[in-house]
C-alpha cells in the first residue's frame, strides 16, 4: 500500500526519531511511504485553545495535502482525533463563512482513511506481531484522546504483547489523565503538575524501563517529570518500539 | 483554606484558588477517597446494565427535545399544576426569585423555612435573602447541615460536604451542637443530626425545595433524596416553596422511567434512590395546604438560545462528571468558585453570567473526554468547553499577549516556508537554554541517541510553568523533514 504520513508539527520539529521509526516499520512491513512536503499542523492547539478562526485554514491544508492517498498515518493519537471529532464541523463553518464548498464532502471522503499510526496496523492491517524485538520491561500509558475519542481499546497493548522479549507491565488507573491537555499544563500549570505526580507515581511503582504511548505530547509531559526526579525510567513512543529489531536498536 | 464565597462575580480565577486548595492534604485526600469510592459503586451497577448505552440515548433524546419545545411543556406544567391547587410564578433572575420566595414565606407568615439539599436555591444565594427578611433558613440535608453549622459551602453537586471527613463532621457536631459526649460512630452522628432536625421538622411549617424533575403531562414536581428528610419537609409543612430552573421539565410522567435508572446510578452507585418523591398539586388531609413553583430563568433562555452551548441544559445534575474528572480529584469543588463545581460547573457557570464571569474556567479542562464518557444525558463536555473558550477569545480582543502570540504561531502553520524557518529558529534560540547532559542518565536503555540528548530545565515567562515540574527535551539538531528530503535525495 502506498501509505501518506502525517508526522504532525510537534513530531517532525521536536521528536523526529518517532517519524523514522513509523516509516520503518511501515517499510518492514512492505509498504511504501510518502511524504508530502506542504504539511504542517492539523490546528489542535489554536481550536482547543479557543482559537477557531486561526485553526480553519488548516483543515483544507491538510485536505488538499493527503486526499489523494490510500491512506494517511499519523503517530500522534490527539491530532487524529482532532480531525476526526473536528474536521467534519469546522468544515462546515468554513462554508457557512463562505469558504470552499466542497470542503465538507471532501473530508467526509478522507476521514476513513485516516490512521492513527497503532490502530492502521491492527485495525486496518490486522497485525499484532510487526516482527519486532525489544527485550525491555515496559509500562503503556493509554492517552486519554486514543483511549476515548479513537477507542484504541486495546490495540496498542496487543502490538506490544506482540514485540519479542518485551515485558508489559500496566499502569494503575491508567484511565486517569496525565495532565498534559496541551496549553493546560501552562494555564493551570500547578493542577496540571499535580495530575503529573499522581501519574508519574503510578508509572513508577510498574518498575517498568520505559513508558511507551501513541502519543508523543503526553509522553513529553511524563517523560519531562521522569527527567527532572532522575528517575531512570524514560519514554518513547509505541512506534521506536515496534521498529526495533533484534540485531540493536533503531 | 476555610470559607470561599461561591459567587463567580467575585471568585478568584480557577488557576488562583486551585493553588491555594492545592495545598490541603486532608481535603484533597478527602475528595480522592470519595470520588472514588462512588466511582467505583457506579461502575459495577453500570456494568450489570445491557442497555446503558441506549438509556443514555433515550436520556438525551427526551432531554434534547424538552429543550427544543421548552416554551410550550413549561406552559403545560404550569395548566397542569394550577389545575392540582398549585401555583406557578415565572422568575426571570436571581433578585426576582429571591423576592418571590421571601414574600411567599411571608405570606406564610413564617419566620424560620426548613430547606431540602437545592443547588438552585444555592445558584441564587436563597439564604442571605431570606436572611436579611429576617427568615431563617434551616438546612436538613444531611450534607447541607454540616456546611451550615460548619460555615462551609458546597463542593460537590450530588454530595454536598465530601470535602469533610468523618472526623472533621464530628467536630462540627460537637461544637455546633453542644454535644462535647458525641461518639465518632457514623451511627452517632446520624443520631445526632436526626435529634436536631426532628425538631425542626415539628416546628417549623413552611418548607422550601428544588426539584430534580418537572413533569409537564401531570403538573408534578419530582424529589429524589437518600435520607427521608426531603420527605419530611414535602409531607409536613403547611406551605411548600420549589425553586426549579426552567430548563428541569420532563414532557411525561413516564419519561421517568429512563431518567431515574440514570440518575441514581451515576450519581450515588445504586439501582434506585431510597426516596423517590412526586408531589403534585395540593389535597384535603394529606400534605401541604399550598404549594408553589418558581420557575427560575437567571440567564437559562441564554444558554438555550446559543446552539453550540445549549446541550449544557440537558444536565440532570448527577454528578458523575464531577467525580470522574481528574481536574476535579486534585482542587475539589471550592476553586470552581460557583456551587455548580468540576466539568457541568465549567461549563455551566460562565453561561448562566453570560460569560462576563467564570471566564477562566472553560480552560479549567484538560480536555481528556472523562466526563462525556460518564455523562448519562451524553453532554458533550469537552466540545462545549471548546466552544466557550473561543467565546473567551473573542471577548479578550486581538491584543492580549496570548492572542498575538498564537496568531503568529498560526501563521507559520499556514506555509511550509515559515514553519521551517521557524523549526531552525527554535533550535537557535534554544542554545541558550538546552544543556547537554553530562551524564548518561538512568538506565541507558539500548539507546545512542540517548546520551546526545540535551535537555531544557528552565523557560521564561509562561512558559516557566512547565519547567517547574517538568523538564524539556530540547529540539533535536535536524527535523524529520529535513532527514527525509536528505534520505529521499
Ligand atoms: S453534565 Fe452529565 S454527568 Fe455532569 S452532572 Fe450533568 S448529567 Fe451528570
Amino acid at each position: 500500500m502506498r501509505v501518506a504520513l502525517f508526522i504532525t508539527c510537534y513530531n517532525d520539529t521536536l521528536f523526529p526519531q518517532t517519524g523514522k521509526a513509523v516509516v520503518k516499520v511501515l517499510e518492514r512491513l512492505g509498504h511504501e511511504v510518502e511524504f508530502p512536503a506542504g504539511q504542517t499542523c492539523c490546528g489542535q492547539m489554536h481550536w482547543n485553545t479557543g482559537y477557531q478562526a486561526e485553526a480553519l485554514p488548516l483543515v483544507g491544508r491538510f485536505v488538499s495535502q493527503f486526499e489523494h492517498a490510500e491512506a494517511v498515518v499519523i503517530p500522534s493519537s490527539s491530532c487524529v482525533a482532532m480531525m476526526r471529532d473536528h474536521y467534519p464541523i469546522m468544515a462546515e463553518r468554513i462554508v457557512r463563512e463562505g469558504g470552499d464548498a466542497s470542503l465538507p464532502a471532501r473530508v467526509a471522503a478522507l476521514l476513513p482513511r485516516v490512521w492513527e499510526f497503532s490502530e492502521f496496523l491492527t485495525k486496518k492491517l490486522c497485525l499484532t506481531d510487526v516482527g519486532a524485538s525489544y527485550p525491555h520491561k515496559v509500562a503503556y500509558h493509554a492517552s486519554c484522546h486514543g483511549l476515548r475519542s479513537l477507542g484504541l481499546g486495546d490495540g496498542p497493548e496487543a502490538l506490544l504483547r506482540g514485540v519479542k522479549g518485551l515485558e508489559l507491565v500496566a499502569i494503575e488507573r491508567k484511565e486517569q489523565c496525565c495532565g498534559f491537555g496541551g496549553t493546560f499544563a501552562i494555564k493551570n500549570a500547578d493542577v496540571s503538575t499535580a495530575m503529573l505526580e499522581e501519574k508519574v507515581q503510578t508509572v513508577l511503582a510498574t518498575g517498568a524501563e520505559e513508558c511507551t504511548g501513541c502519543d508523543n505530547s503526553c509522553l513529553m509531559h511524563i517523560g519531562g517529570a521522569l527527567h527532572k526526579l532522575h528517575a531512570g525510567t524514560r519514554t518513547r513512543h509505541i512506534a521506536e518500539i515496534l521498529a526495533a529489531e533484534e540485531k540493536g536498536a533503531l | 483554606m476555610s470559607v470561599m464565597e461561591l459567587d463567580p462575580r467575585t471568585a478568584l480565577s480557577f488557576p488562583k484558588a486551585a493553588k491555594m486548595l492545592l495545598k490541603e492534604t486532608e481535603l484533597r485526600g478527602n475528595v480522592r477517597r470519595a470520588t472514588e469510592t462512588i466511582q467505583a459503586k457506579r461502575r459495577k451497577l453500570v456494568a450489570e446494565k445491557d442497555d446503558w448505552q441506549e438509556l443514555r440515548e433515550s436520556a438525551r433524546q427526551i432531554r434534547a427535545h424538552v429543550l427544543a419545545h421548552l416554551g410550550a411543556y413549561l406552559e403545560e406544567f404550569e395548566r397542569n399544576l394550577t389545575r392540582a391547587g398549585g401555583t406557578v410564578h415565572w422568575a426571570r433572575n436571581a433578585e426576582e426569585a429571591q423576592a418571590i420566595v421571601v414574600s411567599l414565606a411571608k405570606e406564610a407568615g413564617a419566620q424560620e423555612v426548613i430547606k431540602i439539599k437545592s443547588m438552585t436555591t444555592e445558584e441564587i444565594h436563597l439564604n442571605g435573602a431570606l436572611e436579611e427578611a429576617g427568615i431563617h433558613a434551616y438546612e436538613t440535608d444531611l450534607a447541607e447541615l454540616i456546611l451550615q453549622l460548619g460555615h462551609d459551602t458546597p463542593s460537590h453537586i450530588v454530595v454536598p460536604a465530601l470535602h469533610k471527613n468523618r472526623a472533621q463532621i464530628r467536630e462540627i457536631f460537637k461544637r455546633e451542637m453542644n454535644l462535647p459526649e458525641l461518639g465518632s460512630a457514623p451511627e452517632d452522628l446520624a443520631e445526632a443530626a436526626r435529634r436536631f432536625l426532628r425538631e425542626k421538622f415539628l416546628r417549623v411549617h413552611t418548607a422550601v425545595s428544588g426539584a430534580n424533575f418537572l413533569i409537564a403531562e401531570t403538573g408534578g414536581i419530582c424529589i429524589v433524596e437518600s435520607e427521608g428528610n426531603g420527605r419530611m419537609c414535602l409531607t409536613l409543612p403547611d406551605t411548600l416553596i420549589a425553586v426549579v430552573g426552567i430548563e428541569k421539565v420532563l414532557p411525561r410522567f413516564g419519561d421517568l422511567e429512563v431518567m431515574l435508572q440514570l440518575l441514581a446510578r451515576s450519581a450515588t452507585g445504586e439501582r434506585m434512590n431510597p426516596y423517590n418523591s412526586i408531589w403534585t398539586g395540593v389535597r384535603p388531609g394529606d400534605g401541604p395546604r399550598k404549594m408553589h413553583v418558581v420557575l427560575l430563568d437567571n440567564a437559562r433562555t441564554e444558554v438555550l438560545a446559543d446552539k453550540e452551548g445549549r446541550q449544557t441544559l440537558q444536565c440532570i445534575r448527577c454528578a458523575a462528571c464531577l467525580n470522574a474528572c481528574p481536574v476535579y480529584r486534585q482542587t475539589g469543588g471550592h476553586a470552581y468558585g460557583s456551587v455548580y463545581a468540576g466539568p457541568i460547573g465549567a461549563i455551566l457557570t460562565p453561561q448562566l453570567m453570560e460569560m462576563k464571569h467564570g471566564q477562566s474556567l472553560p480552560y479549567a479542562s484538560s480536555l481528556c473526554g472523562a466526563c462525556y464518557e460518564v455523562c448519562p444525558v451524553k453532554i458533550n463536555i469537552p466540545e462545549v468547553l471548546i466552544h466557550l473558550r473561543n467565546e473567551v477569545v473573542k471577548r479578550h480582543g486581538p491584543l492580549a499577549p496570548e492572542a498575538i502570540a498564537l496568531r503568529m504561531v498560526a501563521t507559520l502553520f499556514r506555509s511550509e516556508r515559515r514553519f521551517r524557518a521557524a523549526q531552525r529558529l527554535g533550535r537557535m534560540a534554544q542554545t541558550l537554554l538546552a544543556r547537554r547532559e553530562l551524564k548518561i542518565v538512568g538506565q541507558n536503555v539500548g539507546q545512542a541517541d540517548w546520551g546526545d540528548s540535551q535537555w531544557i530545565h528552565w523557560l521564561p515567562g509562561m512558559l516557566g510553568g512547565w519547567t517547574r515540574s517538568r523538564d524539556l527535551e530540547a529540539i533535536p539538531s535536524e527535523s524529520f523533514r529535513e532527514w527525509w528530503d536528505r534520505r529521499s535525495k
